[in-house]
């Protein structure tokens, strides 16, 4: 099957600082591949070219066939790309069941037919108990929690997903594998994940990054073995 | 409970011009009319996150159609609100893309152009709107009272309706624009069409107020829309609270009477105690009177009641 993603040497500056350095990415339809990186290797500013939160300085994006290089955010979610953000992002004066509704709204056919898919989601996500509370009331795990549950209530074919597992109890550590686990099996996912536990027990490929620059691609086993990986994260000169 | 208690608010408020004189009925029209501007301006103030200097605009826009049509004979009431929702709404439309793109102070320095702008046009174009000798339009309904209960059922339905509207989807969906657009694009949400159909419907409330002017006054002018009414708009939604309908509505109210009341006890001094009153408020109320949690105190001041105090000192 065709390639549910791809980027073409895609590229974005911050004045001299390149943050994302000509990156071609393939990713097949269903498949979840991790990116992984030091600190400022440019995971985020990747998700956010994908997800069309910023623009590339240069190179293309792909998705299902078509260009969307230069499509807006909102028009890639109705698109069928969804995401979280590394610093969980919610509505937080709204309730955090009206969070998810709202979350679902554009696929869903409005705000109170997302109602009961969205109990549902909370339920899954273990904010049930949390249904009627503003969001501004939830600790920072369950905020990051909420906005996975934002995120799957959108439907989307493509997942986004930046350090799901940070600043989470060890409860809804697990909680989250298992939410990962049950992901549907056509659900393409990126995801970037320090946890590397997690990375390997839910990777099919991982791909590793550094100041911007891909350094390399493998399955988990290749990678945990791989001495590459390690001077990357060292930071010792190859 | 606070929705029980305003049932016999408006009762009060209907049977105000019975208990007061001719002037003051026509005072509180007026300032039932700039209440109901107040919430246009709360609304995109408060709920969509657009402060705005710029609402006399709309309301100079709605102002002006109603007394045109007044001058060429149209007398139906309902008719002119109508027409000067559609000329305020239409007026919000065209001026949208200037204002839905931009964010927080920018904001409030293009509508405040754009107000400035309105009351210059009101100046000069003197075929439509007489210029700086204003418009004089023929009284559609008789008495101070029944301009007052018009006046009062208008703003009732009007504020009944945004109510009602922000608590369907339409007002989560503006919430949350408010609260985090970044998140509502990532979820696929249209943010600059839901800004655009939230100021063009808060233009449409401020035209009405425009239509309500004319019928209680009479006579519009330049100086109704002047920078002086955009600011004290402002200032009465900040202190009634911009994310409550209701208490931006009262806030409005209160500080244009007590600009009239002051301006009469120290002449030349209003601005400044308004001014003040500004500072204290956004100090001590940052969501203005009705965003205050006032069960809060209530349950501070339990707990620091002598009785609270001695039950805690046993315990320790
Ligand atoms: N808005 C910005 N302006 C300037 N520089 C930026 C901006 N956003 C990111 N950068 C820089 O781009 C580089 C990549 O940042 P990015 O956030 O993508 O890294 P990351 O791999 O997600 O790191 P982390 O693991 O810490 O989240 C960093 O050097 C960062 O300082
Ligand atoms: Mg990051």
């Amino acid at each position: 099957m065709a390639d549910i993603l791809i980027t073409e040497a895609l590229t974005r500056r911050y004045g001299s600082l390149v943050a994302v350095d000509r990156i071609d990415l393939r990713i097949a339809p269903g498949e979840r591949r991790a990116i992984i990186g030091p600190n400022g290797a440019g995971k985020t500013t990747l998700l956010d070219l994908v997800a069309g939160a910023i623009r590339p300085s240069g190179g293309r994006i792909r998705f299902d066939g078509r260009d969307i290089t230069g499509s807006g955010p909102a028009r890639r979610a109705r698109l069928g790309i969804g995401r979280i953000h590394q610093r969980p992002a919610v509505w937080p004066s709204l309730t955090t069941l009206d969070n998810v509704a709202v979350a679902a709204a554009q696929s869903r056919g409005g705000v109170r037919r997302s109602r009961r898919p969205a109990i549902e989601l909370l339920d899954r996500l273990g904010l049930a108990d949390q249904a009627g509370v503003e969001a501004a009331r939830l600790s920072h795990g369950q905020r990051r929690q909420l906005e996975i549950a934002m995120a799957l209530a959108g439907e989307p074919r493509l997942l986004l997903l930046d350090e799901p597992a940070a600043g989470l109890s060890a409860v809804e550590f697990e909680r989250l594998g298992e939410v990962l686990r049950d992901l549907p099996e056509g659900m393409t996912v990126l995801l970037v994940e320090h946890r590397l536990d997690l990375v390997y027990a839910f990777a099919d490929v991982v791909t590793v990054l550094r100041d911007g620059q891909y350094v390399v691609s493998g399955t988990p086993d290749e990678i945990r073995m791989s001495h590459t990986v390690r001077q990357a994260y060292s930071g010792a000169v190859a | 409970m606070k929705r029980l208690l305003l049932v016999p608010a408006v009762a009060f408020a209907a049977a105000l011009p019975w208990l007061v004189d001719d002037y003051t009925t026509a005072t509180l029209a007026r300032l039932l009319v700039l209440g109901l501007v107040g919430v246009s301006v709360a609304l995109l103030t408060g709920v969509t996150g657009l402060p705005t200097l710029g609402q006399t605009a709309p309301f100079a826009a709605g102002a002006y159609a109603a007394a045109q049509l007044g001058l060429h004979d149209v007398a139906n009431e309902p008719v002119r609100l109508l027409a000067a929702a559609g000329v305020g709404a239409a007026f919000a439309l065209l001026t949208a893309p200037l204002v839905v793109y931009a964010r927080g102070v920018i904001v409030l320095m293009i509508t405040l152009a754009i107000g400035e702008l309105a009351i210059t046009v009101a100046s000069r174009w003197k075929s439509v709107t007489g210029g700086t000798d204003g418009l004089i339009a023929a009284p559609t309904l008789d008495t101070d009272r029944a301009r007052y209960l018009y006046t009062l059922a208008v703003v009732v339905v009007l504020v009944a309706l945004v109510l009602l509207a922000l608590r369907s989807p339409a007002g989560l969906l503006l919430r949350a624009s408010r609260d985090d657009e970044a998140r509502m694009r990532a979820s696929g949400h249209p943010v600059t069409a839901y800004l655009t159909g939230a100021y063009a419907a808060a233009g449409g409330i401020a035209g009405v107020g425009g239509a309500l002017l004319v019928t209680t006054q009479q006579y519009v002018s330049p100086a109704d829309f002047s920078f002086d009414t955009a600011a004290l708009l402002l200032l009465g939604v900040v202190i009634g609270g911009a994310g409550s309908m209701l208490g931006a509505a009262a806030g409005t109210a209160f500080v244009f009477a007590a600009r009239d009341w002051l301006s009469g006890l120290l002449p030349g001094h209003a601005p400044l105690l308004l001014g003040a009153l500004f500072v204290v408020t956004a100090y001590l109320l940052p969501r203005g009177v009705a965003g205050f949690d006032w069960r809060r105190l209530g349950r501070a001041a339990r707990a620091a009641s002598p009785g609270a105090m001695r039950r805690r000192n046993q315990e320790a």
